[in-house]
């Protein structure tokens, strides 16, 4: 009796919602239950879901963050701004569990770029940027772009030592453009040099209006690529091979298949996110660098000024490259290429499994230069050696996407099969 | 075999993208010899407290601690912390400020003693352990005092009653050949230029290079002695810039097992789901 009237109930529910939001339904087959991804999907599939995982945390965390943050360069104490002592005093230690809030969002910020940087290569490993995938790979760039920002916005908020000269480094950079760079750089920081007004404005944009381009372009993201479909490890396009209801024959529901799937790598992800939230949070400066511990002072350069490690590859690239303008435009440039990928790919084959030794060779050196060139940007810069080694490095880097359209045309390929073999 | 291999190429990647950092950076210490502090040890870290409040706090202030969080974290009452350690009448729930204006330091001292409220984070316990031990004598400074890890630095050494003072014995810079590239002009004659070093290792104090430290005048503890004293006060001061830290690492473990617990279910769950996927 009792059941029967819970399920009456239920379809009573549903009948309601389905009479006044009939999109719904197919809405949620679209994406969720009849999303027909491919089931060979391997480990460099987690990173997608992980990044909007990260995306949310952030939202959450910075939420209850802006509830004690205080965005104010004005004086708490002598030499100790309000936002430093609201992030070091009250979210640190008078708010409970506040620290773990903050430790989260920090932790959370650098797991962003971690997990996209991975999610990126495999779009280069796999050739995902191919078409018809060349909207989902701009709208990703998109993402990349503005969340490059968003970051530096962010780690501009507590006002320390490397919030305040980091921002005052990376805002000069727009002083390099002629003639109109210098009122430029006045025009974004509001004042002479990064103040009160360059602190507001930035908490604004860190937590109002760039988070809301994110998520928009998050959702353009998911819909373009929800539109043709999940590329994968073999680059086989699975809707070549359909049974009689139009479902692929090598594809498999996202829900509950992914979802179930991902799970299990939210969970490994963020085990490993946990270690280092609570023990090791700074992770030795990287994640949270030494000299953002003590409160910004305009009057006291730090020894080194560096970037978080996310933007360390391309602050390399600005000073090995002797002029400053010169350095600005390469850069800008090196991001610029990116987006361009899906037209320098003409390999006929999408995956590197079915690509020959050329293109392995190039995406090798390529991931290589990436990562020394961080380690470059991080370093104090004074080494004569290492400035000729990042130009070596940044020359691999832009010749690797300008030669793409030779050697992925010349390039050996093997015959890519009709049908995926098996899941990984 | 090509599919191992990117899997490789790609496990790699992965490994060291997120590995580099610790490996990179591992030079917070720059060599110095370890604190070996235990902030987690709270007898260590009141020891610390009280040096804190006996030699510190008339210069320093912790404008991030409050007497009340003090008395909670090191299982005092607040009693003990009223009496034993707030000589400036602040309120329980007050921060630590130092009783000295700031503006009058500066002038007494050339430059504000800075908030210690997070020394402890932003140079790390090693830093202030070595600091701390390595105040000389030095009477070309305002206040008679040098200091090897700080050169210049503008604070006496307060803690020389128990450490006795220490005398620096200095070599002159060694000659040596060293390879260049450049013109004569510049200094660099057939691919070679004479500059003048310390030997390897040895530490440049304004031109000239530290051979060691002594304790010429004993002071009330043997150097064994001092060290503890440091140590419980670096303790102290490591504490002081992070407490949560107590509670981060005692909640952590738990945290970590959960997850991994819940990671394994989840994998256990994935494996049910994907039996029928071939």
């Amino acid at each position: 009796m009792a059941t029967s009237r819970i399920q009456r109930a239920v379809s009573g529910l549903q009948e309601w919602f389905n009479y006044r939001a009939a999109a719904f339904g197919p809405m949620y087959r679209k994406h969720m239950s009849e999303y027909w991804a491919p089931k060979n999907f391997n480990l460099w599939y987690y990173f997608g879901s992980l990044a909007l995982l990260v995306l949310v945390n952030q939202i959450v965390t910075g939420i209850f963050l802006t509830m004690h943050f205080k965005p104010s360069a004005a004086d708490f104490a002598p030499g100790i701004s309000q936002a430093f002592a609201s992030v070091e005093l009250t979210i640190m230690r008078d708010v409970e569990w506040g620290w773990l809030i903050r430790y989260m969002h920090s932790t959370g910020a650098s797991a962003f770029f971690i997990v996209v940087y991975l999610h990126m290569f495999r779009g280069l490993l796999y050739g995902s940027a191919q078409k018809p995938r060349e909207l989902v790979w701009l709208l990703g760039m998109l993402i990349y772009l503005v969340l490059m920002a968003e970051a530096f916005m962010g780690y501009v908020l507590p006002w320390g030592q490397m919030s305040f000269w980091g921002a005052k480094v990376i805002i000069s950079l727009f002083g390099a453009i002629p003639m109109v760079g210098d009122s430029l750089v006045e025009w974004i920081m509001g004042d002479y040099l990064p103040a009160d007004a360059t602190l507001n404005r930035f908490f604004a944009l860190h937590v109002v209006a760039l988070p809301l381009v994110l998520l928009l372009l998050v959702v353009l993201h998911l819909a373009a690529l929800h539109e043709v479909g999940s590329n994968n490890p073999e680059g086989i396009d699975i809707k070549k091979k359909k049974d009689a209801n139009g479902k692929p024959l090598d594809g498999i529901a996202f829900h509950p298949y992914y979802t179930v799937k991902d799970l299990f790598g939210v969970g490994f992800f963020l085990t490993i996110c946990a270690f280092v939230i609570f023990f090791e949070p700074t992770v030795n400066g990287w994640f949270l660098e030494h000299d953002n511990f003590i409160a910004a002072d305009r009057l006291v350069t730090p020894a080194h000024i560096k970037p978080v490690w996310y933007y360390t590859p391309y602050y390399a690239m600005l000073r090995v490259v002797p002029d400053k303008l010169f350095g600005v435009l390469t850069m800008f440039a090196a991001i610029a290429i990116l987006f361009l990928v899906p037209w320098l790919d003409r390999s006929p084959v999408k995956s590197y499994r079915y690509r020959g030794w050329i293109s392995k060779v190039a995406l090798a050196l390529f991931a290589f230069s990436f990562i020394w060139l961080g380690k470059i940007g991080a370093g104090p810069g004074t080494d004569p050696v290492e400035t000729i080694v990042g130009r070596v490095l940044t020359f691999i880097y832009f010749a690797f996407f300008i030669t793409m359209p030779l050697w992925t045309k010349s390039d050996s390929t093997k015959p890519v099969p009709e049908r995926v073999p098996a899941h990984d | 075999m090509i599919k191992n291999a990117m899997t490789k190429l790609g496990l790699s990647l992965a490994v060291a993208l997120t590995s580099i950092a610790p490996a990179a950076l591992a030079n917070s210490g720059g060599g110095m010899p370890p604190a070996n502090t235990r902030p987690d040890n709270i007898a260590q870290v009141q020891r610390g407290a009280k040096l804190f409040f006996n030699y510190c706090v008339g210069c320093h202030s912790l404008q991030f601690v409050r007497y009340s969080r003090l008395a909670d974290d090191l299982g005092l009452s607040e009693d003990q912390v009223m009496q034993n350690l707030n000589f400036t009448g602040a309120k329980f729930g007050d921060t630590v400020v130092s009783s000295m204006p700031a503006a009058d330091a500066a002038v007494w001292f050339g430059k504000a003693p800075p908030d210690l409220s997070l020394e402890g984070r932003s140079k790390g316990p090693d830093w202030v352990y070595n600091y701390l031990k390595s105040f000389y004598v030095d009477h070309s400074r305002p206040l008679g005092w040098n200091n090897v890890v700080f050169p210049g630095a503008s604070m006496p050494n307060v803690l020389w009653e128990m450490q006795g003072s220490q005398h620096a014995t200095f070599e002159p810079k060694q000659k040596k050949q060293e390879k260049c590239s450049g013109t004569p002009a510049e200094g660099c004659n057939n691919g070679v230029r004479e500059v003048e070093v310390c030997a390897e290792g040895k530490t440049e104090i304004d031109g000239k290079c530290l051979v060691h430290l002594e304790v010429a005048a004993a002071g009330t503890q043997n150097a064994q002695q001092f060290d503890e004293t440091v140590r419980d006060l670096t303790a102290f001061l490591q504490y002081a810039a992070e407490p949560a830290a107590l509670q981060r690492q005692k909640l952590g473990a738990w945290v970590v097992l959960y997850l991994a617990f819940f990671t394994f279910l989840a994998w256990l769950l994935k494996k049910e789901y994907w039996k029928d996927v071939h």
